[in-house]
Order: structure tokens, then sequence, then C-alpha cells
């Protein structure tokens, strides 16, 4: 029997955090650090811009960057936004399978990616065009390199969620963490916009 | 096999280093020995260092700031001895270790005293003050604990093995780049700093989830006590700041490490960008510092003044202005670096502007203070030392914002006077208030109030001896950094300065001898009801130390000053009907173990072992998805078992009748609920 | 599971919408700039506008954030870190140019 006044023990006010409020908690979290993400990736593209200019005589944008690596990339992360979309939804319906092939397509999406940049990265370090050169080279290496690790990290992750899915089926806690899987996916695809319209783009005109 | 560590690591070049090495071991040494002789390890293990409990880790947070503080004021009187006497010589210190000596103290207040002490005192706090059994994420608090203490460890590390950085705490390049400083000394420093930021990074998400996301019914944003307030806006400053400081960290890394150019002198370096973003998070950094502080200050003026907080919204309102313009002042870090005059204009003005806020608070204090029943608690005693002394600063850092001003008094002792009349009355001095304000609640027994007051006034007469000749030495046109000099004038000014040194030393003995007296005498000052100081937010309510969980049922809020409302409702300590089952976290050794990871991949980046900081980088990888895919990781603390606990403290409670409860007329006698004993 | 109210016909509809709009957003700079039609200066206009209206589509589409659905405490960080942004960044550029007009850097 509960006095008026006393401490409740249920109902509305004895709110005791259940596991819903647990991920909720996590998903707000997680957007927290990817706030943090997108000051460092805002300081980088300051950091480039601010370097644009310092090719001390070797290789610039110009030179060495080709549209056609940027228009591979763009394509295969922006399908791999899609395909991790159909992930989502297949998670919505509770459709373990189907999850489990969209997060396989966008993993082969998102290796794609990086096979193309690595690709790009290895043709610039041999022709001179190493992040050594000059501070113009080291802040680019850096920004986009920076995003390409961020998009091998996801790689891995979609792996072990791959492994969770498998092993343990759409319980909370896994679609909890597909979630925030793509949160952050979908985060590393706004990056990337940032960086083929600051890079790239105004690089080769 | 083992990089660029040879032999030569060692410090018998020089018997100052070899002093501080071997306090190094040897304090290591002691400590690990004591706690064999009590066989404490695995209690230490189980206890302890595996906690997720944020109390514990919150412990273990002030525990390591307490010891660091020793440790930086040990730089300190150092630096103080050897300009006190190396007027026309030497002294003892050679330049390049007075130059270790001056980056180490920077670098150890700043990120291993202060950042853990505010951790510390947020962690045993903030979840009480808003009714909640724990952090959001109490496995990620362990882990940031344990980057800090590896941070920590990497710079105590750099005294016994190598040497540690000299280009100061901010390390600016070119002269801390790999051309002018290719030993291992920048890499030390840099290790520690991005280690321990990432820590510092998770510990600001945390906080900010559990203010935002776990308070309890009824404890809206405007009813949240001041301190939670300044925990909530100093973590999201965290949360924002820290990046600039990672970028800044990590550009001169790959400058040092992989030859890149960033920051070099040839080669398109532009040195100018390191300040810019280093002081993006520099400048907000101390206001992540200032507002805990200022946070216990707003907690202890109300409750030793017997009175609610003057003005509570103005002083939300303030601080939500200082988390906002602290972002925008941070040039007023290099105006002498060559921009134009209305750049260091605008900067300049904000910066002045950002002195409102404060200045408002500190009348908000004031207002509360006046026709309150004032009480002398040491923490009322540190609070009052600072709202002399601080203001002083305040009023010389307005005179730096002027950039003509600042022209002739940038890196001069003007300087260091300023920062540290900011740093040790207002950051340090509120979080040894929160220390002896809030020890009770941790431990079980008060601090003994004597050595402590005894110990304020060693630390104001001390700060004032130390730093006040600073003001006018700097004015003078005394640079800082100076390991000798030959300005006859100055001399006498640091005499009184190091004399100032020695009384701070005392201060510090105090402290400890105040520990040590209170750990005696426990018995005779335990906290049976868990309110030592009649207090009006809700960790009061908790016993002291607290259960586990905390709250055996969630209070609900009905008013600003949450429990002193209960109180005087008469509601405070009434017996629930029934207990229910409480789902707790349980303890991890994978935060040790980061730590431990993270301690071996900074030393092997530092002396290029490249196979061993791989090997570190997969084993923290591994953890991580090893963490990642565990789903079982709480357990079920039964309903018995709570009421076993709370029985326990009520019977407590029931025990202490004190003399002073006689004195409080406003509140009816404590209703304590009988309990069968 | 989930705080998105999207069932599947919906969800798919503004995966799909999300993706078209995002195609054509990418494909005009990268065709302004193959093509060479424009002017230097209404060319990096028009990558800038594209680039940032396709950010909101991202968000829109992709992360589902809306001023309805979307916890406040979300839209509030995502708007601090914003300013902030655009703090450090504009301010870094100034600072940064008018230090290299004046140093010579």
């Amino acid at each position: 029997m509960n006095e008026a006044g006393a401490i409740k023990t249920h109902g509305p006010g004895a709110h005791q955090p259940g596991p819903v409020d647990a991920y909720e908690q996590r998903a707000f979290g997680f957007w927290l650090y990817l706030m943090s993400d997108a000051i460092i990736f805002a300081l980088l593209f300051a950091t480039y811009t601010v370097m644009l200019g310092n090719s001390a005589g070797g290789p610039t944008g110009k030179m060495i960057f080709d549209l056609s690596n940027t228009i591979a990339e763009t394509a295969l992360l922006l399908f791999s936004s899609l395909t991790f979309g159909f992930a989502t939804l297949a998670l919505r319906a509770g459709k373990r399978l189907e999850v489990l092939g969209w997060l396989v397509v966008t993993f082969a999406l998102g290796l794609g990616f990086v096979a193309v940049e690595f690709h790009e990265f290895t043709g610039m370090v041999q022709a001179g065009a190493g992040p050594d050169r000059s501070g113009f080279l080291s802040a680019f290496f850096t920004l986009v390199g920076t995003h390409g690790l961020h998009v091998s990290l996801g790689l891995i992750w979609i792996l072990v969620m791959v492994g969770q899915v498998m092993a343990k089926g759409l319980t909370q806690p896994v679609s909890s963490r597909l979630l925030r899987l793509g949160l952050f996916w979908h985060f590393l695809d706004i990056v990337w916009i940032a960086i083929f319209s600051v890079v790239y783009l105004p690089g080769v005109m | 096999m083992l990089g660029r560590l040879t032999i030569d690591a060692l410090p018998f070049y020089s018997w100052v280093a070899m002093g501080g090495a071997s306090v190094v071991v040897l304090g290591a040494l002691a400590v690990a020995a004591a706690i064999t002789w009590f066989g404490a390890w695995r209690y230490l293990w189980r206890e302890w260092l595996t906690s997720v409990d944020h109390k514990r880790i919150g412990i273990m947070y002030i525990t390591l700031a307490l010891v660091m503080l020793v440790r930086g004021f040990v730089d300190a009187i150092m630096m103080r001895a050897q300009q006190a006497f190396a007027l026309n010589s030497d002294g003892y210190l050679p330049p390049s270790h007075f130059e270790q000596i001056f980056s180490s103290h920077g670098t150890i207040m700043i990120f291993f005293m202060a950042m853990p002490f505010l951790s510390g005192l947020i962690n045993i706090v903030v979840p009480q003050q808003i009714g909640a059994r724990d952090v959001a994420f109490p496995f990620l608090n362990s882990v940031s604990l344990w980057l800090t203490a590896a941070g920590a460890a990497l710079v105590m590390v750099s005294l016994v093995i190598g040497k540690f950085s000299t280009a100061g705490w901010t390390g600016y390049p070119p002269y801390s780049g790999a051309q002018f400083n290719p030993g291992v000394g920048v890499d030390y420093w840099l290790w520690a700093v991005l280690i321990s930021g990432v820590g510092s990074t998770l510990t600001g998400i945390n906080f900010v989830v559990t203010i935002v996301k776990r308070r309890a019914p009824g404890l809206t944003l405007m009813r949240m006590p001041l301190f939670t307030w300044t925990a909530l806006c100093s973590s999201t400053m965290i949360i924002f700041a820290f990046p600039a400081l990672t970028v800044a960290c990590t550009m001169l890394a790959l400058d040092r490490t992989f030859g890149m150019h960033f920051f070099t002198n040839a080669d398109g370096g532009n040195l100018m960008n390191y300040a810019n973003i280093f002081w993006m998070w520099g400048h907000p950094e101390v206001y992540i510092l200032v507002l805990p502080a200022f946070g216990v200050f707003s907690e202890v003026v109300a409750t030793f003044s017997g009175k609610r907080l003057f003005a509570y919204r103005s002083l939300v309102f303030a601080t939500a202005a200082i988390t906002l313009l602290s972002f925008t002042v941070w040039l007023h870090h290099f105006f002498t670096m060559g921009a134009s005059a209305s750049v260091n204009a605008f900067f300049g003005i904000a910066t002045m502007t950002i002195a409102i806020p404060t200045g408002v608070k500190v009348f908000d204090w004031l207002f509360t203070m006046y026709r309150g029943r004032i009480r002398f608690h040491p923490s009322m005693v540190w609070t009052i030392g600072f709202m002399v002394t601080f203001v002083i600063g305040g009023m010389s850092g307005v005179l730096l914002a002027l950039p003509p001003a600042d022209y002739l008094m940038h890196n001069t002792t003007f300087l260091v006077a300023h920062f540290h009349n900011m740093i040790i009355p207002g950051v340090l001095f509120g979080y040894l208030a929160g220390y002896m304000y809030w020890f009770p609640k941790a431990v079980g027994f008060t601090l003994e109030e004597r050595w402590g007051r005894w110990s304020f006034w060693c630390w104001i007469v001390g700060f004032m001896l130390a730093f006040m000749p600073l003001y006018a030495l700097g004015f003078m046109g005394m640079p800082r950094r100076m390991e000798h000099y030959n300005v006859a004038e100055w001399q006498p000014y640091l005499a009184v300065a190091g004399l100032g040194a020695v009384i701070i030393l005392l201060g510090i003995a105090c402290l400890v001898i105040q520990l040590a007296v209170s750990v005696k005498a426990w018995r005779t000052a335990r906290d049976l009801n868990g309110d030592p100081w009649d207090g009006r937010t809700l960790e009061w309510l908790t016993s002291s130390p607290p259960a586990p969980y905390n709250f055996a049922v969630l209070p609900e809020v009905k008013d600003i000053d949450a429990f002193l409302d209960m109180k005087r409702r008469g509601v405070a300590y009434q017996k629930p009907t029934a207990y229910v089952d409480i789902h707790m976290p349980k303890n991890s050794g994978l935060g040790p173990v980061v730590g431990g990871l993270a301690l071996l991949l900074g030393f092997a980046v530092v002396w290029h072992i490249w196979w061993l900081a791989g090997l570190c980088a997969l084993g923290l990888g591994t953890t991580v998805i090893l963490r990642a895919s565990d789903d079982d990781t709480e357990f079920c603390l039964p309903a018995s078992e709570v009421e076993k606990i709370e029985d326990q403290r009520y019977r407590a409670m029931a025990s202490d009748i004190r003399a002073s409860d006689v004195d409080r007329p406003l509140f009816p006698a404590r209703p304590i609920p009988e309990v069968a004993t | 599971m989930g705080a998105s109210n999207d069932n599947s016909v919906h969800g798919l509809s503004t995966y799909l919408t999300g993706f078209m709009l995002a195609l054509i957003l990418t494909a005009i700079p990268f065709g302004l700039v193959i093509s060479q039609s424009l002017a230097r200066m209404p060319t990096l206009i028009a990558i800038g506008i594209a680039a940032v209206l396709q950010v909101l589509v991202h968000l829109r589409f992709f992360l589902h954030m809306n001023l309805k659905t979307t916890p406040r405490e979300n839209i509030v960080a995502l708007a601090f870190a914003a300013t902030l942004i655009l703090v450090m960044v504009g301010g870094t550029l100034w600072i940064m140019f008018n230090l290299h007009h004046r140093m010579m850097v």
C-alpha cells in the first residue's frame, strides 16, 4: 500500500531505466561521438584548405587527381549507403537472411571503395607525390586517408555484425549495434560528399 | 628488435635524472610491496581495478589526481629553487633538464591532475545528484579511467627510460618537430596526451548522456543542481574541444614519425596552424577545468550559507554562455603571431566579453552569502579564498585581452602569474573544496577540519607569495621559462616566489596529514546518516558511502534543492513498502587491459618498436570486438539483498543522534523508519 | 525495435528517393567540372550548394532526421556541432589567410 507522498515502487513514478532506455542512451552516445568526429574532419578540411598552395614546388592536385577514381569511389560509397538502407529495412522487418545478404553487399562495395582508394594512393606515392613530399600532400593524404581509415574500420565492424547476426540472430543488442553501424556508415558518406566537393572537384579545375 | 631503445635511455647521465628515476622506481616497488604485505592484490583487482562503479572509479581518479599533484608540484619547487638562485649562475639544473621540468609540470598539472580530479568529482557526485544508479556507460567509464592512467604512466616512465619533452606543455613546432627534436621526449608527450585525450572524450560523452537521459522523475533541467549543470556544460565542451587537440597532436606526430610537412619549416609546412588548432582546444580546456570548480562553489556556498542559490537561472545562463563563448576566443593565445589589427581586435573583444558571465557568477555567490547563516567549514573557507584571489587573475586576464598590452606581456612571467592566478584559486581551490565537501559521502567519514583550514591558509599565503611577484617581474620584462638570468633586480622577487613555493609545500603536507589523521580517527568521524552538512541536493540522501546502486528506489523530485525539499516535506527517509530487483553492471577486467595495451602501444610508438605497436593495436581491436560481442554484462541484485542493505542503513541512522539536530528548528525530527535490530 | 515509424514500404521509398536525389546532386557538380561549361567561381558555388543540399538529403532520407521524430537532444547536438564547425573552420580560414598575407608563410 502506497501512502500519498511515499516513495513509489511501481507505476509512473518508479521509473527504473529499462533495456529500451539503454539502447536510446547508446544511440545518443554514439551520435555525440559522431559529432566529435565531425569536428575532427572539419579541422582536417580547414587545414587542407589552408595548405592548398603549399606544394613546395612539387605535384599539385591538378597533376595527380584523376576524376575517374573519384567517380568510382563516389558511386561505390553511395550505392553502399543504399544497400545498408536495405539492410536496415530488412532488420526492421526481422528478416535475418536478408540482413546478412545486404550487409555482405555493403561490405563488398565498401571494400571496392577502399581498394580504389588504396590503388590511387599507392600510385601517387610511386609517382613521388607521397604525403612526405609537401605540406599540401600531407594535408591531402591525412584528410582523405582518415576517411578511408574510418571506412576500413567500418568494414571490420560489418564483418563483426555479420558474425553476430549469424551467431545470435536479430536480438535487441545486435539490432541496436546494427543501427549504430548505420549511423556510422551514412556519416562517412556525408564526409565523402565534402571530400569530393572540397578536394577533388576544385582540385582538377 | 627494440626500435631505437638502447641502454643509453637509462638516466645515468645526470644525478638529478637518476634521483627522479629512483623515486619513480622505488615508489612503484614500495606500493607493490605494501599491497603484497597486506595480501591485497586479489581484493584490489576484484573490488577496485575492474570496478565499473562510478563511485569507485571516481575515487581512483581523485587518487591519481592527488598523486600527480605532488608529482607536478615537485617540478614546481625545483623550478622555483633554480630561479631563486640562478642570478649570473647556472644553478643546479642544466637547461635541457629545466626545459623538461617546465614541460612536464604543465603537462602533468593540466592532463593528469586537473582533468582526473574533475572526472573524479563528477563521477562520484553527479549520478547521485540526478537520482541515478550509475553513469550511462559504466564500462566505458572504466576504460576512460585506465586510458588516463596509461597517459600518466607514460609520463612517469619517461623519467626512467629516455627523457621527457623540452618543448613545453604546448609543444609548438618547429621546435617540437623531428628536425629540432629528434629524440623521444616530444613523442612521450604526444602519446601521453593523445591516449588520455581519448579517455577524456569518452568521459565527456558518458556524462552528457548520463545527465540528459538518466535523471530521476521530476528532475527537469531547471531543477538540476548547479554542479550537475556545470558538469553537463564542461562535458559538452570536452566532446567538442578535444577533437582539436587530437588533430593538432596527430599532425605533429605524423610530421615526426612519417616525415610529413604539416608544421615543418621547409616543404610547405605552416607552423602557425599548429598554434591555431592547438588553442582551439586549449582555450575551451581551461573552461572545462574551471566550470566544475564553479559548480562546487555554488553547492558549497548554498549549503554553508543555509540559503538557496541567488538567481539560479542567471547562474545557468552564465554557464551556458561560457560554454559557447569559450570556443570563440582562442586567438588571444597568439596575439603576437602577426595577425592584423582587425583579427586581434575581434578576439580581444570576445575575450573581454567572456569575463562577464563569470562576474555574474561571483555576484550571485556573494548575494547568496548575504544574510545567510555562514558556517566556516573548510570548503567554505576555500570558496571565500577563491573569491578574493580569483578576481585579481580575472582582471589581469582582461588586461591581457587587449592586444597592444599583450604584445608587452605575452610570454612574460605576467602571463604565468595570470594563468596560475586562475587555475590555483579557481580550479584547485574548487576541487579541494569539493574533495573536502564530498569526502564523507564517498568514503563514510569526515575529514578533520583544522588541518583542512591550515592547508588552506598555507595554500593561499603560499600562492600569493609565489605568484604576485611574478606579476611585477612580468612588468619588469622577465620572460617565462628562464633557466638563468643576469638582471639583479629580479632576484629578490624570485626569492619571495621560492618562499611561496615552500609554503605551498607546507599546504600539501597539511593535506597529507589531514588525510592520515582522518583515516586514523575514522571511527569518531563516521557519517552515519549520509547527510553530514545538512545538505540540499540528492547526493546527501544516499548513505555514506552509498550502496552500490545508490538509491533503492529512485527519488521523485518536486523542486530545486530536491533533498532539502524532501526533508521539509518529511518524506526523505521513508521506507518503501516493497523493494525491487536491481540490475547492476558486472565488473570487467577489460578496462585495465585496454589501459595496459594503450600504455604499451604508446611506449612502442615512442621507441619505434613497430612490431610491438602492431601487436598492441591488434590487441586493442580484439578487446573492443570482444566487449562489443558480449551481451551478458549485467547481474541482478535481488530485492532481498537490497532490503538487507537498506535495513542496515536505517539501523546506522537510528544510532546517530547528534546534539546539532536539536538546534535545527526548521525541520521536524528526522523520521527514521523502524527496523528490527 | 527502434524509434522510426517507417514500415517497409514507406522505408523503401525513403531510401530510393534519397538515393535518386543524391545521384542527381552528385551528377551536377561532376558534370559541371568535367564539361567546364561555367567559369571557375560559378562552378565552385554550384559545387558548394549541391554539396550542402546532398548532405541535407542524406540527413533526411538516410539518417531519418526531422524536426518531429528525432529526439531534441540529437538536434541540439547537431546544431551545436554545426555552429562550432562554422566558427572553427571560418575562424581558421580568416586567421590563417590573414597571417599568410602579413607573414608570408
